[in-house]
């Protein structure tokens, strides 16, 4: 059993997710590679986990699923207070920090 | 495939197949608990919400991703493939550098019930401290999503 | 005892800082003037208790040094080691001169209680007063170069202050800037002329360290007393000493900033112009009389710039109308005398000038004053006259102080002019030229002292209805009298033996000048009968001139109308003081203020600097603009930065 399979599906599936981030206009995408990134992430550390023997990396997940969560609920709900005001989830128009 | 599709919809169904494709790699980990864990609360409750979401702003068809090439995208893609590479890298050193594998205890540190005894134990503090985060998100999300604040 | 000599520096120091923090509160004009005047008090007490005490000592033991503090020490150990102390020499010469300026300071003090009466700025002006008297003790008790100094701008700042006190007030200067001119001008004048002046005493003591090795008087004289007269170095430093004497006591060339510094109130004239600060330059010739005898040329020099001085300034004095610009003359013209004094080795005896004319000069300037305020600011003496019956008092002391000046026995004037004088015909280095000069000059001295009492106070009114004149309240009488009395007896402690006197002042200086007199190897003269004969002179000239005076401006005034006219040419040339203002004005002022504001001021001031500074923060403002642009608030493109840096940290990783 070799763990580099496990790794290598990780990075490419991180860089999946920065694309997605980088390149999409859609506010909610953005959200879902945001999502993808951090599953790949979860993935690295289960496959260290069972590689190791060790469990500190499956509690580590454990946790990250539920700040992911979270992370998620509140995301959408600024994202739907956007919305009500821009009428718009089109991340080019959001500039509101412009100088 | 979710990052380009044009249908938001669309793409949250692909994200979901991913969620259940990734659950099955950990299975094949022996990570049980964090297999079922995965399929429940990503699968199930955060793609739901997403779905929600779409659903209620009610969006239409957002412009594919290839429809123009913009400088925006050479610049992502680029960059992305240089993170590829890098990490690809790292990742080739660590074959290396590898600790004596010990994938015989996996089987036995996968286990609700074993994942459970660690939970209550050794990481009772962060378990702890991890719902009052999330009553803080409920707060927070009930509030910023509200229509108007009385 | 004697270590109580810091305590007449310090009192007057004290009373400056008081007055200058705290004085603007007080609301009572009483108070300022008793702290005022009293801290002089203080210090003339001091004085004179030193003065007694040093009075049963023996000549030998009269010297001594207080030091309270060192002020510079540098290079210790090396030749050009340089110890400069903050300490003060009491010695003959320097007791009388800090009795001369705390005595008449602090009877100008009370004077001047009544004189700025109801002055806003009554606060300010005792503190500046203060600081002058602080600034002059330093100097005149100073034991080395670099304190006398200190006094020595001292007193040049206090002078700029207190001429300008009345900032705003519009002054005619004559030339400079007519019209628009303000006492702050007249003040700037005389600061900038004492500036060359002082330039001239800071390279002389430059050349008195370079050659001697140190700045203190006693090693200083003490090395000097064995060398021998001749050589150029010391004619040098003596001339450079004497170039700050004329910028600081009003001489040939740099007079002309006297005559302007009347813009200032009265009591400051009477004080800094006639009896201290402008002796200042005379004090230091007398403290250097060893380095003058070892340059017998550069005394030649004083000799001759006082004795021409002391007719120019007469001269002009002839046909001045204003009340203090005659009395400013007539300073100048004094001063000269003393000046004629030093360059013959009179040393005393132009001590001794100095002692009197701070009596009849400041007597005269505050009487003037008297009279200014009675008649409500007015100062021509054209529109004078008649005032005897108004001012009696007034009137009375300012005769006394004239006669004086004339030199009338038994006034103190006429003992110490005419020991000048005859020291003038008589001594080696005196000349009969220089005699007469001053003879001459003694003659225009009584003529025109006697044309101001003449015009101002005696004869018919020429003033308006409106003008009421009031005698002075006894806060301004009281020292005239006291003033009037020192005038008349004051010459009794210079006597000279020809008149059966113990000749008391050269007698008490004598140990100050005893290196100097000997290395002039100086014969001592007997009584000769040349003596009376020149003093019958001298007393001729001075009561014929003030019997011409009286002819012409109390009875036969057409007569003076009348060489007004006749002699226009010279009469004008008079008048506008030979026109050396102007003069220097073309040569030297007016290009160097356009140097000063055209390049200096617009050029490199406004441009280069001021262009530095706005210029580096147009830059950064600029480069600010730019750098704003990135902050587009599109978060996507943060995002990107972000990843293309952690790009190049993983790089930097991966190859470390």
């Amino acid at each position: 059993m070799d763990i580099q399979p496990y790794l290598l599906l990780s990075a490419i599936t991180f860089t999946i997710g920065v694309v997605g981030v980088l390149a999409r206009r859609n506010a909610i995408i953005v959200f879902m590679s945001i999502e993808l990134m951090l599953n790949s992430v979860n993935l690295s550390l289960v496959a260290f986990s069972a590689f190791l023997g060790d469990v500190t990396g499956q509690m580590l997940v454990f946790f990250v699923m539920t700040v992911a969560a979270a992370e998620a609920a509140v995301g959408l709900a600024i994202i739907i207070a956007l919305f009500r005001n821009k009428q718009t989830v089109n991340l080019d128009d959001i500039n509101i920090l412009k100088w | 495939m979710m990052v380009t599709r044009r249908n938001p919809v669309i793409a949250a169904l692909y994200l979901i197949l991913n969620f259940f494709a990734l659950g099955g790699l950990y299975l094949t980990l022996n990570a049980q608990f964090i297999a079922f864990i995965h399929i429940l609360v990503y699968a199930g409750a955060i793609m739901v919400l997403f779905l929600f979401v779409i659903m209620l702003l009610n969006l239409g068809d957002v412009k594919l991703l290839g429809d123009k090439i913009s400088s925006r995208k050479i610049i992502a893609a680029g960059l992305s493939f240089g993170l590829l590479m890098e990490l690809i890298y790292i990742f080739g050193y660590a074959r290396t550098n590898l600790p004596a594998s010990r994938f015989e205890r996996s089987a036995e540190i996968g286990t609700v019930e074993y994942i459970g005894k660690e939970l209550f134990t050794t990481f009772l503090f962060p378990f702890e401290v991890t719902s009052i985060l999330l009553l803080a998100a409920i707060v927070g999300a009930v509030i910023l999503a509200k229509r108007k604040l009385d | 005892m004697f270590s109580y000599t810091p305590l007449i520096v310090l009192f007057p120091l004290l009373g400056f800082i008081f007055l200058g923090l705290i004085g603007w509160r007080l609301k009572s004009e009483k108070l300022i003037g008793i702290i005022g005047s009293g801290t002089v008090g203080l210090s003339f007490l001091v004085a004179a208790m030193l003065f007694f005490q040093m009075l049963g000592l023996q000549p030998e033991d009269r010297k001594h040094a207080v030091e309270l503090f060192t002020w510079i020490s540098t290079f210790t150990g090396t030749p050009s080691s340089l110890t400069v102390p903050v300490a003060y020499q009491i010695d003959q010469l320097s007791i009388l001169m800090t009795l001369i300026v705390t005595g008449v300071g602090f009877l100008i003090h009370v004077y001047s209680i009544g004189y700025m009466h109801g002055d806003p700025g009554f606060w300010r002006f005792f503190a500046y007063l203060n600081l002058f008297i602080f600034a002059m003790l330093n100097l005149v008790l100073a034991d080395n170069f670099l304190l006398m100094f200190l006094g020595w701008e001292g007193v040049g700042l206090c002078s700029y202050l207190l001429i300008g006190f009345w900032y705003d007030r519009k002054f005619d200067t004559g030339g400079y800037k007519p019209g628009t001119a303000t006492t702050s001008d007249a003040a700037k004048k005389a600061f900038i002329v004492n500036r060359i002046g002082d330039f001239g005493f800071l390279l002389a003591m430059f050349l008195i360290f370079i050659h001697f090795g140190s700045l203190n008087f006693d090693a200083v004289f003490g090395r000097a007393a064995v060398l021998t007269p001749g050589s150029s170095t010391m004619v040098w430093i003596t001339l450079l000493l004497f170039l700050g004497a004329t910028g600081k006591s009003a001489q040939i060339p740099l007079f002309i900033w006297l005559p302007d510094a009347m813009a200032g109130p009265t009591p400051v004239s009477a004080l800094i112009h006639a009896a201290t600060m402008v002796t200042a330059g005379v004090y230091m010739v007398a403290r250097c009389s060893v380095l003058y005898a070892l340059a017998p040329a550069a005394m030649q020099v004083v000799a001759i710039i006082g004795a021409l001085t002391a007719i120019l300034a007469a001269t002009i004095g002839l046909v001045q109308n204003d009340i203090k610009k005659v009395l400013a003359y007539s300073t100048v013209s004094q001063l000269g005398y003393m000046f004629l004094g030093m360059g013959v080795a009179a040393f005393s005896a132009g001590i001794f000038h100095l002692l009197t004319h701070a009596f009849f000069k400041a007597l005269l300037f505050l009487g003037s004053g008297a009279v200014i305020h009675a008649m409500h600011s007015e100062q021509d003496i054209q529109k004078m006259g008649g005032l005897k019956h108004h001012l009696p008092t007034t009137y009375k002391t300012f005769v006394v102080g004239a006669i004086a000046i004339a030199g009338i026995f038994p006034f103190s004037g006429f003992f110490s002019k005419d020991e000048i004088l005859w020291k003038a015909f008589s001594s080696d280095y005196g000349s009969v030229f220089l005699w007469i000069f001053g003879v001459l000059g003694a003659g225009l001295t009584a003529f025109y002292m006697f044309r101001l009492v003449s015009l101002t106070f005696e004869g018919e009114p020429r003033y308006g209805h409106e003008i009421h004149p009031h005698e002075a309240p006894p806060t301004m009488t009281i020292p005239l009298i006291i003033l009037a009395f020192l005038s008349v007896v004051g010459g009794f402690v210079g006597i000279p033996e020809s008149l059966l006197g113990g000749n008391a002042i050269e007698h008490w200086l004598e140990p100050v000048f005893a290196p100097a007199y000997v290395k002039l190897r100086l014969a001592s003269h007997g009584v000769e009968i040349t003596e009376y004969v020149l003093m019958v002179l001298s007393l001729g000239i001075a009561l014929a001139g003030i019997y011409a005076a009286r002819l012409v401006y109390l009875r036969r005034i057409e007569l003076a109308e009348g060489w007004k006219a006749k002699y226009a040419r010279i009469y004008n040339l008079l008048f506008n003081k030979y026109y050396v203002d102007e003069a220097y004005d073309k040569a030297f002022v007016s290009s160097t203020v356009k140097v000063s504001e055209g390049l200096l001021w617009k050029g490199v001031d406004v441009s280069l600097i001021d262009g530095a500074v706005n210029g580096s923060a147009k830059l950064i403002a600029l480069a600010a603009q730019g750098i704003r642009r990135a902050q587009t608030g599109i978060a996507q493109q943060y995002a990107t930065v972000f990843v293309g840096g952690i790009l190049v940290v993983l790089i930097w990783l991966m190859f470390k």
